[in-house]
């Protein structure tokens, strides 16, 4: 490993590093797609643990942290419960760490930005002067801003480029940084909280993530502060055979309010990435975290070539008395989603709730859904999941909800609804439920249709298209969880929905 | 499938503690094939995801534990009001004596062991057949277990419209019985069969049923698993529809320590029709009850509906398991599917686990389950109490109300009515101590 250890430690890859940090809100860089970019080489090991920690400058009690998740990695087999099918991941053929080389570069305005990268920005909603910020367009911190604010937290490839507004939430007393940031300047949270929601032996990919994490972001919300802008964090994978690994702590202190948002996208490739992320979100008495969630992977092309394998673990901890957790997730990107946002509700009278919109087209396969877990007394959740399968895509629904013996007089209603656009597509529901006193009730609804055929034929007889008379058809169908959206990203969620089913009929 | 060598040491040592009946060629090779399906498979274990909520090591065990004998002399028989063709078993052996002569018309029944030693029989077609196909894609190595040692059963053919139905009535008189019983049942085509089932068998019993209905044929299956307290049993009813035809079963079960009945209907034929219902009174006052229903349903033709409605009712850490799925295959358009799973929790320390699971590779379908879990309705109890009704009474009064949509699902008005009078007994019974 000598080889490497130079290699990593050369001029152009210091440069990188500080040129990264000294961007912290005003990233100057031009999105195209072609980045010089420094790779650490392909596959896992001790090392490459060790050299993810050293790039970020952690400090030693993170690199034992990391190094005691890649030990258990080893240990763990892939789990294969999922009614997903993909050839086997080769895990020492990726490159696990990416960051890109120079930010020489910049656009003087939006016309010089990639115009098709703008729209991707739109579709995820992000306002148009964050949308500027990211684009690293010069000056654009500067400018007035319009409407509501949007802070955002952008991470490329495996490193956090940006983060905008930190000065003005740093007022509020809100932390919002990237999660390398975080480990460096407020160790006690981090060492707190890290890995408290979702242990270094949760599960195959949340260890890997562990192990080999390289950014994420990190948000702290004091005690009875409502956050005042809504927190972003947009993920974008661009470089080639590379796995991304990000990793999201948010804590929301008693009594504090955060909407959080969070957009992916990635390029076309014809071979496909691994993306396996972790969120934790801690909430202690009164506390509500809403997180919505528009995961627009690149999902490969219709012969199922490309795409990312998304593996994510998402949990919420409901620690304190009468926080509030909502997850809210349109997912139409990704070869493959292995994703189950999660809610502990252990203090009393907590709540969760999960709306989730999954849009399975071509040779896409979607297994995702959530679980709650009540332990705490008077404790709610709801389950609205509305999954659409066209092509030949798959889709299943898998949660669970569990009433412990301790959580009476709580409540869950689940209604999960499949719809089918064309006889290629399958569409599955896997529900746990386990009930455990009588105090509690349980209520779980599921359906399976296709579109209509009456409901077509009446907007057809008004002129619309078959293309357009679906989209319509599919966006009253998940109007539930669009509407529990913040606005700006519902709008374009609606829109994601029309370009994700595009192909589908005729 | 890989099987680890403990996983294989358990099951070489149950199949030495088992020996193979005599038979004819088409006999032996339907057992030996059914070994083998035995022996790659396993025995399941509770890690299985299959047995997740239910632990089959009293099932898997070499020795049957014991179990107590019931004295249910203070009733009458279920079903002794009705006229019917009587097969009697006593701890799994079928016993001629007590039953009636097997002769009915548009009935053919004899004994599963007299037809493996014919060198040809209709059976070879079901035998071991069904219950092979029902092994994919989730395994039941307890049901390939019973293929492969099945000591006794019956074997019937409906050639037209039974006179009267058949009634199974197992009997337990040794503590200790462990019987393994094997059924074989072909519905031809526009023929119609009811049959009976009640009564515990033995100690710990393992039942298999192999029901092939024919196009246009009519079958209806209604059975008490009784009220022994101490009794083990694991059955399984593997069933192909054509096109047509009509299947319902309906399941009442009060007590057993423990009961897993699974139930694994294919629909092959079009515009075929299955409905499954089940109702369990589970009270684990008297000793554990854990009680588990699993039902798998693959639509594999169109238009065909199918129909899962399933009640429990439990108190006093009473377990209750529903495992359901509904498997609609490509190409099986104008599918109706609808599945129910409801309990109703008496007390805190009872416990519902459920799994409703669809799988749909059809677009043109409508499929919907649902399932519920909570205590009884407080308005409803006290609209009752307002009128004069004493509390226990209003609840039984509850029970039998939430637990009627299940016996709705029984065609036969007279059996569903024997049935419900069943129910209004044994709550009563309870009532009064």
């Amino acid at each position: 490993m000598a080889a490497l250890d130079t290699d990593i430690r050369d001029g152009v890859d210091r440069e990188t590093v500080e040129t990264v940090q000294a961007m912290s809100g005003t990233y100057k860089y031009g999105w195209s797609t072609d980045i010089e970019m420094d790779y650490a080489p392909k596959g896992v090991n001790e090392d490459i643990v060790r050299l993810i920690s050293e790039k970020n400058e952690e400090p030693e009690w993170m690199t034992d942290w990391r190094l005691q998740a890649f030990k258990r990695w080893k240990q763990m087999a892939e789990p294969e419960w999922a009614m997903l099918n993909y050839p086997p991941i080769d895990y020492q053929d990726q490159y696990y760490y990416a960051r890109p080389k120079s930010m020489a570069e910049k656009p003087k305005s939006l016309d010089e930005v990639d115009p098709k990268l703008l729209a991707t920005y739109k579709k995820l909603g992000i306002p148009l002067k964050e949308q500027m910020i990211l684009a690293g367009v010069a000056g654009a911190e500067d400018m007035p801003t319009e409407g509501r604010k949007v802070a955002v937290d952008a991470v490329f490839d495996s490193v956090s480029v940006g983060t905008t507004f930190q000065a003005e939430l740093k007022k509020a007393g809100v932390i919002f940084c990237s999660i390398s940031e975080a480990i460096r300047e407020h160790p006690e949270l981090v060492k707190k909280y890290l890995g408290s929601v979702v242990p270094i032996t949760d599960n195959y990919f949340a260890t890997l993530n562990s192990a080999v994490f390289s950014d994420g972001s990190f948000v702290y919300i004091p005690p009875g502060v409502r956050c005042p802008m809504e927190l972003s964090t947009y993920f974008r994978i661009n470089a080639e055979n590379t796995g991304q690994f990000e990793r999201t702590l948010i804590i929301a202190d008693k009594g504090s309010y955060v909407s959080y948002l969070e957009g992916c996208t990635a390029p076309k490739r014809d071979t496909h990435q691994l993306h396996a992320a972790v969120v934790e979100l801690v909430l202690l008495e009164d506390a509500e975290i809403k997180y919505s969630t528009v995961q627009n992977w690149y999902p490969g092309d219709a012969e199922g070539r490309g795409g990312i394998y998304n593996f994510v673990t998402k949990r919420a901890d409901c620690r304190g008395d009468r926080s509030k957790v909502m997850w809210t997730q349109v997912e139409t990107g990704s070869a493959i989603t292995w994703k189950y946002p999660s809610c502990i509700l252990r203090g009393d009278d907590s709540q969760g709730e999960f709306y989730s919109i999954a849009i399975a087209n071509n040779a896409q396969q979607a297994d995702t859904g959530t679980k709650m877990v009540h332990l705490g007394k008077r404790t709610k959740s709801r389950i609205v999941s509305k999954g659409i399968s066209a092509g030949r895509a798959q889709n299943t629904y898998r949660g669970l909800v569990s009433m412990h013996p301790k959580a009476t007089d709580s409540r869950n209603y689940t209604q999960c609804d499949s719809l089918l656009i064309g006889d290629k597509c399958g569409a599955h529901t896997v529900p746990y439920i386990e009930v455990k006193n009588n105090s509690s009730r349980v209520e779980h609804e599921a359906t399976t249709s296709k579109v209509d055929d009456d409901q077509m034929f009446y907007c057809r007889s008004r002129g619309m298209g078959e293309e357009e008379a679906v989209a319509l058809i599919v966006n009253g169908f998940a109007r539930e969880v669009l509407q529990a959206l913040p606005m700006e990203f519902a709008m374009e969620a609606q829109q994601l929905v029309a370009i994700s089913l595009e192909g589908s009929v005729g | 499938m890989a099987v680890v060598q403990t996983k294989q040491d358990l099951v070489e040592s149950r199949i030495a503690a088992l020996a193979m009946p005599e038979g004819k060629a088409w006999a032996k090779v339907a057992r030996q094939d059914a070994l083998a399906r035995l022996r790659a498979m396993g025995l399941p274990h509770r890690r299985d995801e299959y047995w997740k909520y239910t632990d089959p090591t009293s099932l898997t065990q070499l020795a049957a534990s014991r179990a107590a004998l019931h004295d249910d002399s203070d009733e009458t028989p279920v079903f002794a009001a009705i006229d019917r063709l009587r097969l009697v078993f006593v701890d799994g052996v079928f016993d001629p004596a007590q039953s009636d002569d097997p002769a009915l018309a548009g009935v053919e029944i004899m004994r599963l062991t007299d037809a493996m030693a014919m060198d040809l029989h209709w059976a070879r077609d079901y035998f071991g057949k069904l219950e092979a196909q029902g092994q994919s894609p989730v395994a039941r190595p307890l049901a390939a277990l019973n293929t492969a040692f099945a000591t006794d059963g019956v074997v019937i053919r409906a050639i037209g419209v039974a006179e009267k139905p058949v009634s199974l009535i197992y009997l337990h008189r040794d503590p200790s019985s462990d019987a393994i019983l094997h059924h074989v049942v072909r519905v031809e085509s526009g023929a119609s069969l009811t049959l009976l089932e009640n009564g515990p068998a033995a100690a710990r019993f393992n039942k298999v049923m192999e029901v092939s209905v024919a196009d246009d044929g009519v079958f209806d299956h209604v059975r008490t698993q009784g009220r022994d307290h101490e009794r083990r049993a694991v059955t399984h009813v593997f069933a192909r529809l054509g096109a047509r035809s009509q299947y319902k079963s309906f399941t009442l079960t009060a007590n057993g320590v423990l009961t897993r009945n699974e139930h694994v209907i294919t629909l092959t034929g079009g515009d075929a029709s299955a409905h499954v219902a089940g109702a369990a009174l589970g009270d684990g006052a008297s000793g554990a009850f854990h009680h588990d229903d699993t039902v798998f349903i693959t639509h594999d033709a169109e238009r065909c509906e199918s129909r899962q409605v399933f009640k429990k009712v439990l108190r006093n850490s009473a377990v209750g398991v529903f495992q359901g799925k509904i498997l609609v295959k490509p190409g099986a358009q104008k599918t109706d599917g609808y599945q129910i799973s409801q309990s109703l929790l008496l007390d805190d320390d009872s416990v519902f686990l459920a799994k409703p699971e669809l799988e749909i590779y059809a677009d043109d379908v409508s499929c919907s389950h649902g399932s519920t879990t909570g205590a009884i309705d407080e308005t409803a109890l006290f609209y009752l109490r307002a009128r004069g009704v004493p509390r226990d009474v209003a609840t039984d009064l509850l029970v039998l109300a939430f637990i009627d949509e299940a016996i709705a699902e029984i065609a036969d008005a007279r059996l569903a009515e024997d049935i419900r009078h069943r129910l209004e007994l044994w709550l009563g019974r309870r009532r009064q101590g």
